[in-house]
């Protein structure tokens, strides 16, 4: 599942995004009267129809897979949490549907409603991720019913889906959505920056990309701050490990890196900040912070995985951060767009980095959870499924996985050569 | 009728919905890898073009039905992932397959030929995932998934595994082509010659689907008498229409009769389901779990209905917005 979560999470965000960097253009283009933006919308909407059919198949795998592979977490949060799925249902339902119309509509819809019919993508994309996170929101933060001696005796499927930590939650996750589209769009059009093409499209297609990454990656910081401060609350066991902090602690310093031991209790070769913890919680230098070792054996997280994926996360996202800023303010002094290598180096490595930011902040979500599939409420190991071959289940779809990713690449790049094969000999570029 | 009977109704409605139209696309694939004879290129290019816009929108009932299972009867969806838990899985590297096959296939043509390995994969997935659904039905309709205090006791192979089982396999994959055929017989009306391809494999599945209900009921008469029970009891009606209604889609497919074939080969798929659906009731997964005693608390079914009923005014007019764009009739022959 995890496998299935890590690819499909790829598809998701892109399928988030990109209909709303196409809705842009092409709606500038019509604005302008400028062809070429909505030639951009055009060449993206088609990359776009394979990356949302992965999306979407990958996406019923997981549906699946709930119960496939967790029929006891199915079977007892189903009633509480199944009401964002099926809302997430429809909101994918209607991106499908207008998806349809706008990829095979082209030639066939004006061009004001075939705009319209973006729209709608843009939105049931933002609105499947928000219903998505909710149920995972619920995972962290269980609320919306009651149990009578182990048993469910009534529940509230509307407060369980805004429960306590959907707003930090799935804030994050949608802005996050943004971060990863506007990063990866870049990340392409600098790499063909680098190898000489400089023509209208890879200008205002990293133009475009880096203006949803940049204002997205300032709501990420915001957000992520947030919810890293709502954790401290409600689930200090996650939060420890985040930071690898052992002892209960007043006045905690922040550990940069390191290799938390549990052996030693402590995080080998990190970085302190004093306070720094406590200040971040709860913006008191001496606020107390618990410890790992204040919870019983069985109730600790991987300190290693999650502590280094939290710092992973933070650290990429303030390099991501400061790679917009620094983009920004020579574009904005220079009133064009940058030529230097480095910079297009750097927005190259951005667009993998945003991908391995939004990955590693997953793990720290879900490994941080752990012990619990639902916390404080059902252990993950009750909710796996007694099915056999679980392994070569594994096997057999990750082998899939990889077919797909390999095939989709080759023909993402097939796509790229055949446009520019397509475009006129763009003017002023060097080869 | 309780709130836990709607939410049932609603689920096999989305069933009925994803196998009339997904089915189709599934039939589609069918047809693409035993594209045959001089116009093997238009046959499979007409393929595509029926699936492109619509086959993401039809695949999304499949997610509806799986997401309000889980959501108003959660412990009759645990149980089945646990007992079909090997076809459903197959059934799921199928999906996942073929719609990956064509899309590569439709937005990368020069890369991905029909020769290529996707082409195969496209076609061959679209026969697996049916037939495994189809085996999975069967698995729940001869009562042979036991459950005892929620918990599973049947074996992982138990019900899809037997002969009724493969002759229902065999017929959804039949069906799913029959409904192609017809439906691109009747989209193919302004290339005649193409339309005699269509129309050929038409008759063809509507004769192989037809033997293959007989078998199978036959063999539910032989082997399996809760099937038989069900079909000959509060099924009965449904059963008997669809036997009327098998020979009434044949003679418009053989009189070439666009209108009679759209609704005559989508109500054949519909009246197999529904008598099998009526047939069981008040059983979800019989003869263990009936509807009222698996479903969720009523706080749940009724948010689900309300949200599932404001969904649908949303939805449905999308829908039709869709349909009306790319199938109505002689669709600006693009």
């Amino acid at each position: 599942m995890g496998t299935s979560l890590g690819f499909h999470i790829v598809f998701a965000v892109l399928g988030v995004g990109v209909p709303l960097l196409m809705a842009t253009a092409e709606g500038i283009g019509l604005w302008r009267r400028d062809g070429t933006w909505i030639a951009l919308a055009r060449r993206w909407s088609s990359a776009f129809g394979i990356l949302f059919a992965i999306g979407a198949v990958s996406g019923t795998v997981l549906s699946f897979e709930l119960g496939l592979l967790w029929p006891g977490f199915m079977a007892f949060s189903g009633s509480i949490i199944g009401l964002p799925f099926s809302a997430e249902g429809f909101a994918f339902f209607l991106e499908a549907i207008f998806l349809g119309l706008y990829l095979y509509g082209w030639d066939r819809l004006g061009p004001i409603q075939h705009w319209l019919t973006g729209l709608p993508v843009a939105l049931s994309g933002a609105a499947s991720a928000v219903f998505v996170v909710m149920a995972n929101a619920w995972m962290n933060s269980p609320s919306g019913f009651t149990l009578t001696n182990g048993r469910l005796a009534s529940v509230d499927p509307v407060s369980a889906a805004f429960n306590a930590a959907t707003p930090t939650e799935t804030t994050h996750m949608l802005v996050s959505a943004y971060v990863v589209t506007g990063f990866v769009v870049a990340s392409v059009y600098a790499a063909g920056m680098l190898r000489g093409r400089f023509d209208v499209h890879h200008r205002r297609g990293l133009l475009l990309g880096m203006a949803m990454a940049g204002i997205a990656v300032v709501l990420a910081g915001i957000t992520g701050d947030t919810s890293a401060r709502f954790i401290y609350g409600a689930q200090p066991a996650k939060f420890a490990a985040m930071e690898g902090l052992y002892a209960t602690t007043r006045g905690a310093p922040i550990h940069l890196g390191g290799i938390p031991s549990d052996s030693e209790h402590r995080v080998l070769y990190a970085i302190e900040i004093p306070y720094g913890l406590s200040i971040l919680a709860a913006l008191d230098p001496n606020a107390e912070v618990r410890g790992l070792d204040s919870f019983p054996g069985d109730q600790r997280p991987n300190p290693i995985v999650v502590h280094l994926s939290f710092d992973t996360m933070v650290g990429l996202g303030l390099g991501l951060g400061t790679l917009a800023l620094i983009f920004w303010a020579a574009v904005l002094r220079s009133r064009r767009l940058p030529k230097n290598r480095l910079l297009l180096w750097c927005l190259v490595a951005a667009g993998p980095a945003a991908v391995v930011t939004m990955e590693a902040g997953w793990f720290v979500t879900e490994f941080g959870r752990q012990p619990w599939v639902v916390y404080g409420i059902i252990r993950t190991v009750v909710a796996a499924t007694p099915a056999p071959g679980l392994g070569i289940v594994f096997i057999v779809f990750t082998a899939i996985y990889v077919a797909l990713a390999v095939t989709l690449s080759r023909l993402l790049l097939l796509l790229a050569r055949r446009n520019r094969e397509r475009a006129k000999p763009p003017p002023g570029t060097e080869a | 009728m309780s709130a836990a009977d709607a939410a049932a109704t609603l689920l096999w409605l989305s069933l009925t919905a994803y196998a009339v139209l997904a089915g189709a696309d599934f039939g589609g694939g069918v047809w693409d890898i035993f594209a045959s004879g001089p116009r093997k290129q238009a046959q499979r290019r007409a393929v595509a073009r029926a699936m492109g816009p619509v086959w993401e929108a039809n695949h999304v009932w499949l997610i509806f039905m799986i997401t309000g299972l889980f959501t108003t009867f959660p412990v009759a969806f645990s149980s089945l992932a646990i007992a079909l838990f090997i076809p459903v899985t197959i059934s799921l590297m199928g999906i996942v397959l073929r719609g990956a096959a064509f899309a590569f296939r439709a937005h990368g043509r020069e890369a991905v030929g029909p020769t290529s390995p996707w082409g195969i994969v496209f076609g061959g997935s679209s026969i697996v995932t049916p037939f495994f659904l189809g085996t999975a039905a069967a698995a729940v309709a001869t009562g042979a998934i036991r459950i005892t205090d929620g918990k599973v006791v049947s074996g992982f192979g138990d019900g899809w595994t037997t002969a009724f089982a493969v002759v229902i396999g065999l017929l959804a994959v039949a069906l799913c082509a029959y409904l192609a055929a017809a439906y691109l017989m009747v989209e193919t009306e302004d290339d005649p010659t193409l339309q005699a391809d269509f129309r050929s494999r038409a008759l063809f599945a509507s004769v192989a689907s037809g033997g293959l209900a007989l078998v199978g009921l036959w063999l539910a008469y032989a082997q399996e008498p809760r099937v038989w029970s069900d079909l000959s009891g509060n099924g009965l009606l449904l059963t008997l229409l669809a036997l009327i209604n098998g020979p009434i889609a044949l003679w418009g497919v053989w009189r070439l009769r666009p209108g009679v074939v759209r609704v005559a080969v989508a109500a054949q798929m519909t009246l197999v389901l529904w008598a099998w659906a009526v047939g069981q009731w008040p059983y979800l997964v019989p003869p263990d779990l009936t509807i009222a005693a698996v479903a969720a608390p009523a706080s749940t079914l009724r948010a689900w209905l309300v949200v599932t009923g404001g969904g649908m005014i949303l939805l449905l007019p999308s829908l039709a917005l869709l349909f009306r764009v790319f199938k109505a009739r002689n669709p600006a022959a693009a």
